[in-house]
């Protein structure tokens, strides 16, 4: 049984990388609109909608609006949709169905650059709808700048973590349906349970707990203390978590990929 | 490095678990040479091509390629070599040219050499007038020769094709078979598999039989119909049991298949007389012998696909 050689990762990645690039350039307006349109969505639906219900909002003890509150775990929830839809629904497309892998292991590529490659477009997705948003929501003049740029890595860093997440599922999905599981069982609760809609302080202390295993809510407590210039109380612990997990799930993201590709 | 064979395995072997796929497999493929894998489905023959092009690893044994072990080396052995996959997999979301451009980058090749090469072999596969169409919007045929025309991008010195008629009508059959050949005149080295008995004998210098993950017999197609069947075959179905006897006291080698006789003339003409003489009625056919009555003779089966 062979496995997966980190060393084998070279910067011929950055084809694959490339080749994502080009594909989505060819169908930009389609891949720009979300990104674009949906802070001003969220902006109506919990600024006006919900925002007028929650009133005397504080948040590290500072009194803030709840869209302020919310503002940066949409952002955070972008990083997580974009990256993890990314490798899971059209990598798979990519290697189940257009057999795209198989045509680059055909060349100078070795598996592990096409992993790479893969992971780090899914990163750039995440980056790239994190940028986007992060501007559209300056339109309204909810971000703190210039304290909000550190958002930007975050997005970065998260992007991967959550690319090597779907790289994760896809590997060890045998069928494109089989999506729905991790999906509900996974992204689901994170989406709703990691401090992106409400401080998870309201919820009980077992639950609260356990919201702290999942990878969404040390990226959101960071794009949110970037984004409103709160420096988060266990800012170190957010951060070593944030690089040690994504170190840990690009590693067996590639593991597992290569044991999916190479039989 | 020069007098390196563009092939050699020894002892090549692929196990899935308890199955075998290859077993023990010895074979080379000289400079030049347009040597063809043939077997039915599940003779070993993509499994081979597989860990020869680095696809898959080896369980035991090895392969080199112009002197590199693909275990060692998949990097330089894969940029030598110009891989056609036996399903096409060319990318939907760009058009011809773009796929091929996009392909040449993946090697490594820079842009303006890139160019100028996409465009001579948009020519040679006979596409350049679809440059700009969409994958889509190509034939079988049209798909078929885009992969080819990908795969010798990097000007490779070995061409691997695995099974590059299966599905094609016959005419697109034909245009894949000539650019096989002109490769193969312009020296570039081809080994390619196919389940058509008639692909090999007619592009082929020489065949490698596989069956059962092992290789039954290998050599120049027409000198292994002569050696191992002769020049003709008589068919016989709904024979009496007159006639199977007659035969079965005759010196001619038979096969009985399913109802049907099979009888083999080394000399031609002879099976034939007396089958006309004797049984003027018996249904028959008499046809000139083919690599398909080798693998019959061999197996005692006949093709399946």
């Amino acid at each position: 049984m062979q496995t997966a050689k980190l060393s084998n990762i070279s910067f011929r990645a950055l084809h694959v990388w490339r080749r994502n690039g080009e594909v989505l350039l060819t169908t930009w307006y389609t891949n720009l609109l979300p990104p674009l349109m949906e802070p001003v969505l969220y902006v109506f639906a919990f600024g006006f909608g919900i925002g007028g219900l929650v009133e005397d909002f504080s948040f590290q003890s500072q009194e803030i609006s709840y869209l302020q509150f919310v503002a940066p775990g949409v952002v955070a929830v972008a990083v997580m949709f974009w990256s993890f839809f990314e490798t899971t629904y059209s990598s798979f497309v990519r290697m189940y169905y257009q057999r795209t892998f198989d045509a680059m292991i055909a060349t100078s590529l070795l598996v592990e650059d096409v992993i790479a490659g893969e992971l780090l477009w899914g990163a750039t997705k995440a980056f790239v709808a994190g940028t986007i948003m992060l501007c559209m929501l300056t339109l309204f003049e909810l971000p703190v700048w210039p304290s909000a740029f550190w958002v930007l890595p975050v997005a970065a860093i998260g992007g991967l973590l959550f690319s090597s997440v779907g790289i994760i599922v896809t590997a060890l999905s045998p069928k494109i349906e089989a999506f729905n599981l991790p999906v509900f069982l996974l992204i689901f609760p994170m989406f709703l349970f990691s401090g992106t809609f409400f401080p998870l302080g309201q919820l009980p202390a077992w639950a609260n707990q356990l919201a702290h295993i999942l990878p969404l809510t040390h990226v959101c407590a960071l794009i949110r203390g970037a984004f409103l210039n709160l420096t988060p109380r266990d800012l170190g612990v957010h951060v070593i978590y944030l690089l040690f997990v994504t170190m840990a799930l690009c590693w067996l993201a590639i593991r597992l990929m290569h044991r999916r590709l190479v039989k | 490095m020069t007098d390196c064979k563009p092939i050699e395995a020894c002892n090549l072997t692929k196990c899935y678990g308890d199955f075998g796929a290859v077993k023990g497999v010895n074979f080379e493929v000289s400079r030049g040479e347009c040597v063809a894998l043939l077997g039915p489905n599940g003779a070993g023959k993509t499994t081979t091509i597989r860990m020869l092009t680095c696809f898959s690893p080896i369980t035991d044994g090895l392969i080199r390629v112009f002197g590199h072990d693909v275990s060692e080396h998949p990097r330089s052995v894969k940029s030598m070599m110009g891989i056609c996959p036996q399903e096409d997999n060319l990318d939907p979301d760009f058009t011809v040219q773009k796929n091929l451009l996009v392909f040449a980058r993946y090697f490594g090749i820079e842009k303006s050499i890139a160019a100028s090469r996409v465009d001579q072999l948009l020519e040679k596969v006979g596409l350049t007038e679809k440059a700009d169409s969409s994958i889509i919007e190509l034939s079988g045929g049209m798909k078929r020769r885009l992969m080819i025309a990908r795969a010798l991008l990097n000007e490779p010195r070995l061409l691997v094709l695995d099974e590059p008629t299966t599905g094609l009508d016959p005419q697109a059959r034909q245009l894949v078979w000539q650019l096989v050949r002109r490769m193969s005149q312009e020296g570039v080295t081809v080994l390619l598999s196919t389940h058509y008995m008639e692909e090999a004998s007619q592009l082929t210098d020489r065949v490698i039989v596989m069956d059962e993950g092992k290789i039954l017999l290998e050599g120049e197609p027409e000198k292994l119909v002569q050696t191992e069947v002769g020049r003709e075959v008589v068919e016989l179905w709904n024979m009496p049991g007159e006639v199977l006897d007659f035969f079965r006291q005759e010196k001619w080698p038979m096969e009985q298949i399913e109802g049907r006789l099979y009888i083999y003339d080394r000399v031609g003409g002879e099976v034939a007389g007396a089958i006309i003489s004797r049984f003027p009625e018996q249904e028959r056919q008499i046809r000139q012998a083919t690599l398909e009555d080798v693998f019959l003779r061999r197996t005692g089966r006949v093709l399946r696909d």
